[in-house]
């Protein structure tokens, strides 16, 4: 999911590159609120996770690979604007020490994975968990939350991607830029997250916000926020 | 460093040693590159051009450690997985430390 440079013309990376540091703007007023100095460390942590998380490159066997990016856990557990700085953080590494992901598209990348996915994740959690305190609703909730997230983030991915044909092609109408149309990037990229690495990074959700429950429930975020320890 | 945060440290660890397994499982699935990731050369055989901007904006940007790799020149597995281990261990220090940097200079004047 990370695009390279040169699939995106300008007139997508500069105002998506806009969009990300508006809304970092706004995480760190946020993070500045919300964040005590005491889980600092786990926003560092959170950063390392979800870098190694994405080293894990999953096969569709004869086919393309990919994998989990981790922004779904860290945001059920630490918020989701602490998972934008944490997220962008290795998102920004990946593209300037190890080529993964453009130096243009650092801002498209960032907005697909570091704050789209986040929220997407967030919300799915809080809208079929509710306020339940029940183990096996929140596993479940932590699921779904997962898998339709990274879901979601592809198929805005793929937007980004398909609409190159439509905003950039030379005089004789070749593309300038990503050469396949929305209808190919959506099915494409959207398919390949539904049968294999959404459901990594909905296991992967659901299994650490299930430690954390057991372990240190006062530590998930949304299940605090709004509720009685608050 | 508290009980948690050594169970998260070694949780790193262990991810870091089983990093490989993100080069090794493609390959023995001969699976690819990523939808839209593919190199110019690629691009080029699977729609029969490189789009003009796609070539101009490839080479933007060269990085220090492509593809989590050095010296592609010697493709041995063994190899591969090395610097694969060690641009995670590179990863984690780089992310943690700069997450760390940043939220520290945020919560400066916070609670």
């Amino acid at each position: 999911m990370h695009i390279p440079d040169g699939y995106l013309s300008p007139q997508t990376y500069i105002p998506l590159a806009g969009v990300f540091v508006a809304v970092a703007a706004v995480a760190v007023k946020k993070v500045k609120k919300e964040v005590s100095a005491k889980s600092i460390p786990y926003l560092g942590m959170a950063s390392a996770f979800s870098f190694l998380i994405m080293m894990f490159n999953l096969p569709i066997p004869g086919g393309t690979t990919g994998h989990a990016v981790g922004s779904a856990v860290i945001a059920i557990i630490l918020g989701p604007w602490a998972t934008v700085i944490a997220v962008s953080v290795a998102l920004i590494i990946q593209a300037l020490i190890f080529g993964d992901g453009g130096i243009t598209a650092i801002g498209a990348n960032c907005v697909n994975m570091a704050i789209f996915m986040p929220f997407a994740a967030y919300f799915t959690f809080k809208l079929i968990n509710l306020k339940s305190q029940k183990p096996l609703r929140i596993f479940i909730a932590s699921f779904i939350s997962g898998y339709l997230s990274l879901v979601l983030a592809s198929i805005l991915t793929a937007i980004e991607f398909g609409i190159q044909p439509i905003i950039a092609t030379s005089a004789d109408g070749k593309a300038l830029y990503c050469p396949y149309n929305l209808s190919i990037a959506i099915p494409a990229m959207a398919i390949e997250h539904l049968i294999l690495f959404g459901i990594a990074e909905g296991l992967i959700t659901a299994l650490i916000v299930r430690y954390f429950f057991k372990h240190e429930p006062t530590m998930i975020y949304a299940l605090n926020k709004g509720g009685k320890n608050e | 460093m508290n009980k948690l945060h050594k169970k998260i440290l070694v949780l790193l660890i262990i991810l870091v040693l089983l990093t490989p397994a993100g080069i090794l499982f493609p390959m023995v699935f001969n699976a690819g590159d990523a939808w839209g990731e593919w190199s110019a050369e690629t691009v080029k055989n699977l729609i029969g051009y490189v789009p003009e901007g796609l070539q101009k904006y490839s080479d933007t940007y060269t990085a220090p450690i492509p593809d989590y790799s050095l010296n592609a020149d010697d493709p041995s597995v063994t190899h591969q997985s090395l610097f694969y281990i060690l641009s995670g261990i590179l990863g984690i220090a780089a992310t943690f430390g700069i997450t760390i940097i940043i939220s520290k200079f945020i919560n400066k004047n916070g609670k």
